[in-house]
Protein backbone atom coordinates (compact mmCIF):
# COMPACT_ATOMS: atom_id res chain seq x y z
CA UNK A 1 0.00 0.00 0.00
CA UNK A 2 1.34 3.52 -0.32
CA UNK A 3 2.80 5.30 1.85
CA UNK A 4 1.58 8.99 0.85
CA UNK A 5 -2.12 8.02 0.74
CA UNK A 6 -2.49 9.03 -2.65
CA UNK A 7 -2.16 5.24 -4.64
CA UNK A 8 -3.14 4.70 -8.25
CA UNK A 9 -6.49 3.35 -9.38
CA UNK A 10 -5.38 -0.24 -9.39
CA UNK A 11 -3.31 0.03 -6.16
CA UNK A 12 -3.73 -2.77 -3.78
CA UNK A 13 -5.76 -0.59 -1.07
CA UNK A 14 -8.27 0.16 -3.86
CA UNK A 15 -8.74 -3.40 -4.47
CA UNK A 16 -9.13 -4.03 -0.56
CA UNK A 17 -12.09 -1.66 -1.37
CA UNK A 18 -13.43 -3.64 -3.43
CA UNK A 19 -12.86 -6.82 -2.24
CA UNK A 20 -15.10 -5.38 0.77
CA UNK A 21 -17.70 -3.54 -1.01
CA UNK A 22 -18.11 -6.13 -3.49
CA UNK A 23 -18.74 -9.36 -0.47
CA UNK A 24 -21.28 -6.76 1.38
CA UNK A 25 -23.18 -6.09 -1.82
CA UNK A 26 -23.57 -9.90 -2.24
CA UNK A 27 -24.88 -10.57 1.51
CA UNK A 28 -27.49 -7.35 1.21
CA UNK A 29 -25.71 -5.30 3.56
CA UNK A 30 -25.13 -2.26 1.95
CA UNK A 31 -26.61 -1.03 -1.22
CA UNK A 32 -24.98 1.31 -4.43
CA UNK A 33 -27.84 3.98 -4.04
CA UNK A 34 -26.73 4.42 -0.71
CA UNK A 35 -23.01 4.17 -1.24
CA UNK A 36 -23.64 6.74 -4.10
CA UNK A 37 -26.00 8.65 -1.88
CA UNK A 38 -23.17 9.26 0.86
CA UNK A 39 -20.31 9.76 -1.20
CA UNK A 40 -22.48 12.79 -2.84
CA UNK A 41 -23.44 13.97 0.63
CA UNK A 42 -20.02 14.44 1.71
CA UNK A 43 -19.01 16.21 -1.91
CA UNK A 44 -21.40 18.47 -2.34
CA UNK A 45 -23.24 18.78 0.75
CA UNK A 46 -21.58 19.16 3.53
CA UNK A 47 -18.38 21.96 3.75
CA UNK A 48 -17.15 24.89 5.34
CA UNK A 49 -19.80 26.67 3.20
CA UNK A 50 -22.04 25.83 6.11
CA UNK A 51 -19.76 26.49 8.94
CA UNK A 52 -18.95 29.97 7.15
CA UNK A 53 -22.98 30.83 7.18
CA UNK A 54 -23.10 30.36 11.01
CA UNK A 55 -20.03 32.89 11.67
CA UNK A 56 -21.24 35.52 9.10
CA UNK A 57 -24.74 34.89 10.88
CA UNK A 58 -23.42 35.40 14.36
CA UNK A 59 -21.07 38.59 13.11
CA UNK A 60 -24.47 40.45 12.14
CA UNK A 61 -26.44 38.87 14.88
CA UNK A 62 -25.62 39.65 18.83
CA UNK A 63 -28.64 37.28 20.06
CA UNK A 64 -27.36 34.59 17.88
CA UNK A 65 -23.56 35.22 18.95
CA UNK A 66 -24.74 34.55 22.52
CA UNK A 67 -26.73 31.66 22.05
CA UNK A 68 -23.64 29.91 19.67
CA UNK A 69 -21.51 30.62 22.18
CA UNK A 70 -23.84 28.82 24.98
CA UNK A 71 -25.24 26.30 23.30
CA UNK A 72 -23.17 25.68 19.91
CA UNK A 73 -24.99 22.53 19.04
CA UNK A 74 -28.59 24.23 19.08
CA UNK A 75 -27.82 27.57 17.77
CA UNK A 76 -25.65 25.26 14.69
CA UNK A 77 -29.08 23.17 14.43
CA UNK A 78 -31.05 26.24 14.12
CA UNK A 79 -29.49 26.68 10.93
CA UNK A 80 -30.46 23.69 9.64
CA UNK A 81 -26.62 21.38 9.80
CA UNK A 82 -27.22 18.12 12.09
CA UNK A 83 -24.66 16.55 13.62
CA UNK A 84 -23.22 13.44 11.11
CA UNK A 85 -21.91 11.19 14.12
CA UNK A 86 -24.38 12.26 16.97
CA UNK A 87 -21.64 14.62 18.46
CA UNK A 88 -21.95 18.03 20.55
CA UNK A 89 -20.63 21.02 19.35
CA UNK A 90 -18.38 23.98 21.42
CA UNK A 91 -17.94 26.95 19.56
CA UNK A 92 -15.05 29.18 21.15
CA UNK A 93 -14.63 32.76 19.90
CA UNK A 94 -11.15 34.60 18.65
CA UNK A 95 -10.58 37.67 20.03
CA UNK A 96 -7.90 40.54 20.34
CA UNK A 97 -6.93 39.18 23.22
CA UNK A 98 -7.57 35.18 22.70
CA UNK A 99 -6.68 33.30 20.26
CA UNK A 100 -8.46 29.35 19.60
CA UNK A 101 -7.14 26.59 17.96
CA UNK A 102 -8.61 22.60 17.55
CA UNK A 103 -6.97 20.09 16.96
CA UNK A 104 -7.87 15.97 17.42
CA UNK A 105 -4.37 14.69 18.85
CA UNK A 106 -5.81 10.68 19.13
CA UNK A 107 -7.44 10.04 15.65
CA UNK A 108 -9.25 13.03 12.94
CA UNK A 109 -12.13 14.52 14.82
CA UNK A 110 -13.83 17.38 13.18
CA UNK A 111 -16.86 19.18 13.00
CA UNK A 112 -18.60 17.30 9.98
CA UNK A 113 -22.07 19.01 9.85
CA UNK A 114 -20.25 22.66 9.56
CA UNK A 115 -16.70 22.19 7.74
CA UNK A 116 -17.34 19.03 6.41
CA UNK A 117 -14.44 16.57 6.09
CA UNK A 118 -10.93 17.88 7.07
CA UNK A 119 -8.54 18.63 4.90
CA UNK A 120 -5.47 16.17 4.55
CA UNK A 121 -2.79 18.49 6.79
CA UNK A 122 -5.92 18.06 9.91
CA UNK A 123 -5.44 14.77 9.49
CA UNK A 124 -1.27 14.07 9.40
CA UNK A 125 0.85 13.63 12.43
CA UNK A 126 3.07 16.76 12.33
CA UNK A 127 -0.19 18.51 13.05
CA UNK A 128 -1.59 16.26 15.23
CA UNK A 129 1.33 15.65 17.54
CA UNK A 130 2.67 19.65 17.71
CA UNK A 131 -0.80 21.46 17.92
CA UNK A 132 -1.25 20.91 21.42
CA UNK A 133 2.72 21.19 22.70
CA UNK A 134 3.39 23.70 20.33
CA UNK A 135 0.91 26.15 19.32
CA UNK A 136 2.43 29.24 17.89
CA UNK A 137 4.87 27.73 16.29
CA UNK A 138 2.13 25.25 14.45
CA UNK A 139 0.52 28.63 14.03
CA UNK A 140 3.37 30.26 12.04
CA UNK A 141 3.66 27.26 9.93
CA UNK A 142 0.26 28.63 8.54
CA UNK A 143 2.10 32.29 8.15
CA UNK A 144 -0.33 33.48 11.55
CA UNK A 145 1.41 35.40 14.15
CA UNK A 146 0.02 36.02 17.44
CA UNK A 147 0.67 39.06 19.33
CA UNK A 148 3.24 38.02 22.73
CA UNK A 149 0.72 39.56 24.84
CA UNK A 150 -2.63 37.43 23.39
CA UNK A 151 -3.59 33.91 25.09
CA UNK A 152 -3.57 30.77 22.62
CA UNK A 153 -5.73 28.17 23.83
CA UNK A 154 -6.02 24.38 21.71
CA UNK A 155 -8.96 22.65 21.40
CA UNK A 156 -8.26 18.87 21.75
CA UNK A 157 -11.81 17.04 19.80
CA UNK A 158 -13.24 14.11 20.70
CA UNK A 159 -16.22 11.50 19.54
CA UNK A 160 -19.03 13.16 21.42
CA UNK A 161 -17.31 16.66 21.70
CA UNK A 162 -16.04 18.86 18.05
CA UNK A 163 -15.04 22.57 18.21
CA UNK A 164 -15.46 25.31 15.97
CA UNK A 165 -13.57 28.48 16.19
CA UNK A 166 -15.69 31.35 15.69
CA UNK A 167 -13.24 34.09 13.89
CA UNK A 168 -12.92 37.46 14.29
CA UNK A 169 -14.44 39.77 12.11
CA UNK A 170 -12.27 41.66 10.06
CA UNK A 171 -12.19 45.46 9.47
CA UNK A 172 -13.54 46.94 6.49
CA UNK A 173 -16.49 45.14 6.82
CA UNK A 174 -19.06 47.81 8.59
CA UNK A 175 -22.56 47.22 6.28
CA UNK A 176 -21.83 44.17 4.77
CA UNK A 177 -25.16 41.79 5.05
CA UNK A 178 -24.54 37.82 6.20
CA UNK A 179 -24.42 36.74 2.49
CA UNK A 180 -21.39 38.50 1.68
CA UNK A 181 -19.64 38.09 5.18
CA UNK A 182 -20.06 34.30 4.40
CA UNK A 183 -17.81 34.47 1.41
CA UNK A 184 -14.97 35.83 3.51
CA UNK A 185 -14.53 32.67 6.12
CA UNK A 186 -12.28 30.17 5.15
CA UNK A 187 -12.12 26.26 6.84
CA UNK A 188 -8.60 27.33 8.01
CA UNK A 189 -10.05 29.84 10.02
CA UNK A 190 -12.76 28.31 11.36
CA UNK A 191 -10.03 25.40 12.90
CA UNK A 192 -8.10 28.83 14.27
CA UNK A 193 -4.86 28.28 12.34
CA UNK A 194 -5.55 31.66 9.88
CA UNK A 195 -7.57 34.55 10.83
CA UNK A 196 -10.63 35.87 8.52
CA UNK A 197 -8.33 38.52 5.91
CA UNK A 198 -9.68 41.73 5.32
CA UNK A 199 -11.77 42.44 2.17
CA UNK A 200 -10.44 43.36 -1.08
CA UNK B 1 -5.28 3.45 25.23
CA UNK B 2 -1.95 4.17 25.14
CA UNK B 3 -0.33 3.84 21.54
CA UNK B 4 1.17 5.15 18.92
CA UNK B 5 -2.54 7.08 17.43
CA UNK B 6 -1.78 8.98 21.13
CA UNK B 7 0.31 11.61 19.38
CA UNK B 8 0.59 14.80 21.05
CA UNK B 9 3.43 15.90 22.38
CA UNK B 10 5.08 13.23 20.04
CA UNK B 11 8.75 14.87 18.43
CA UNK B 12 10.41 14.51 15.16
CA UNK B 13 7.55 13.54 13.10
CA UNK B 14 8.30 16.44 10.43
CA UNK B 15 6.85 19.78 8.97
CA UNK B 16 2.90 20.48 8.02
CA UNK B 17 1.79 20.74 4.69
CA UNK B 18 -0.33 23.34 5.20
CA UNK B 19 -1.04 24.00 1.57
CA UNK B 20 -4.60 22.83 1.26
CA UNK B 21 -6.78 21.77 -1.61
CA UNK B 22 -10.43 21.64 -1.50
CA UNK B 23 -11.17 18.31 -2.62
CA UNK B 24 -12.87 16.23 -0.62
CA UNK B 25 -11.95 12.81 -2.00
CA UNK B 26 -8.16 12.85 -3.83
CA UNK B 27 -9.15 8.90 -5.35
CA UNK B 28 -12.47 7.25 -5.99
CA UNK B 29 -11.51 4.53 -3.15
CA UNK B 30 -11.34 7.40 -0.43
CA UNK B 31 -15.10 7.90 -0.78
CA UNK B 32 -16.22 4.23 -1.33
CA UNK B 33 -14.42 3.39 2.22
CA UNK B 34 -16.09 6.14 4.14
CA UNK B 35 -19.08 5.47 2.87
CA UNK B 36 -19.36 1.67 3.38
CA UNK B 37 -18.03 2.51 7.05
CA UNK B 38 -20.55 5.00 7.50
CA UNK B 39 -23.53 2.33 6.33
CA UNK B 40 -21.75 -0.47 8.50
CA UNK B 41 -22.17 2.40 11.33
CA UNK B 42 -25.56 3.03 10.68
CA UNK B 43 -26.80 -0.21 10.23
CA UNK B 44 -25.12 -1.10 13.95
CA UNK B 45 -22.87 -3.50 12.55
CA UNK B 46 -20.03 -2.00 14.87
CA UNK B 47 -20.20 0.93 17.32
CA UNK B 48 -18.38 4.33 16.72
CA UNK B 49 -15.75 3.54 19.84
CA UNK B 50 -15.49 -0.05 18.45
CA UNK B 51 -14.58 1.39 14.67
CA UNK B 52 -11.94 3.86 16.43
CA UNK B 53 -10.75 0.95 18.86
CA UNK B 54 -9.87 -0.86 15.36
CA UNK B 55 -8.04 1.31 13.72
CA UNK B 56 -6.10 1.71 17.07
CA UNK B 57 -5.18 -1.15 17.19
CA UNK B 58 -3.87 -0.92 13.55
CA UNK B 59 0.09 -1.80 13.77
CA UNK B 60 2.39 0.87 14.60
CA UNK B 61 4.29 1.02 11.78
CA UNK B 62 1.74 0.87 9.46
CA UNK B 63 -0.14 3.32 11.30
CA UNK B 64 2.51 6.12 11.17
CA UNK B 65 2.61 5.30 7.17
CA UNK B 66 -0.77 4.85 6.21
CA UNK B 67 -3.54 7.35 5.00
CA UNK B 68 -6.65 8.58 6.91
CA UNK B 69 -8.57 6.49 4.27
CA UNK B 70 -6.51 3.58 4.91
CA UNK B 71 -6.80 3.32 8.61
CA UNK B 72 -10.71 3.76 7.95
CA UNK B 73 -10.44 0.77 5.86
CA UNK B 74 -8.36 -1.48 7.69
CA UNK B 75 -10.18 -0.91 10.67
CA UNK B 76 -13.70 -1.67 8.79
CA UNK B 77 -11.91 -4.88 7.56
CA UNK B 78 -11.24 -5.85 10.72
CA UNK B 79 -13.93 -5.53 12.65
CA UNK B 80 -16.11 -7.41 9.44
CA UNK B 81 -13.78 -10.06 10.17
CA UNK B 82 -13.94 -10.09 13.86
CA UNK B 83 -17.89 -10.12 13.93
CA UNK B 84 -18.26 -12.86 11.68
CA UNK B 85 -19.77 -10.57 8.55
CA UNK B 86 -17.22 -11.90 6.38
CA UNK B 87 -14.91 -14.26 7.39
CA UNK B 88 -10.88 -13.60 6.49
CA UNK B 89 -10.73 -16.63 3.64
CA UNK B 90 -13.99 -15.14 2.33
CA UNK B 91 -12.10 -11.31 1.78
CA UNK B 92 -8.59 -13.11 1.04
CA UNK B 93 -10.43 -14.95 -1.90
CA UNK B 94 -11.89 -12.73 -3.24
CA UNK B 95 -8.87 -10.08 -3.05
CA UNK B 96 -6.90 -12.79 -4.94
CA UNK B 97 -9.48 -12.84 -7.84
CA UNK B 98 -9.86 -9.40 -7.93
CA UNK B 99 -5.89 -8.74 -8.25
CA UNK B 100 -6.05 -11.74 -10.94
CA UNK B 101 -8.62 -9.96 -12.88
CA UNK B 102 -6.55 -6.28 -13.28
CA UNK B 103 -3.16 -7.59 -13.38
Amino acid sequence: MSSNGIPGPDSEVALRVKAMESLLLEKGLVESSAIDELIDMFENRLGPWNGAQVVARAWSDPEYKAWLLKDGTGAIADMGFAAVQGEDMVVVENSAEVHNMVVCTLCSCFPWATLGLPPVWYKSAPFRSRAASDPRGVLAEFGTEIGADAEVRVWDSNAELRYMVLPERPAGTDGMDPEALAKLVTRDSMIGVTNVAPPG
Amino acid sequence: MNGVHDMGGMHGLGPIQTASDDVVFHEEWEGRTLALARVLLAGMHFSLDEFRHAMERIEPSYYLTSSYYERWLEGSITLMVEKGVVTQAEFDARLADLRGGTS
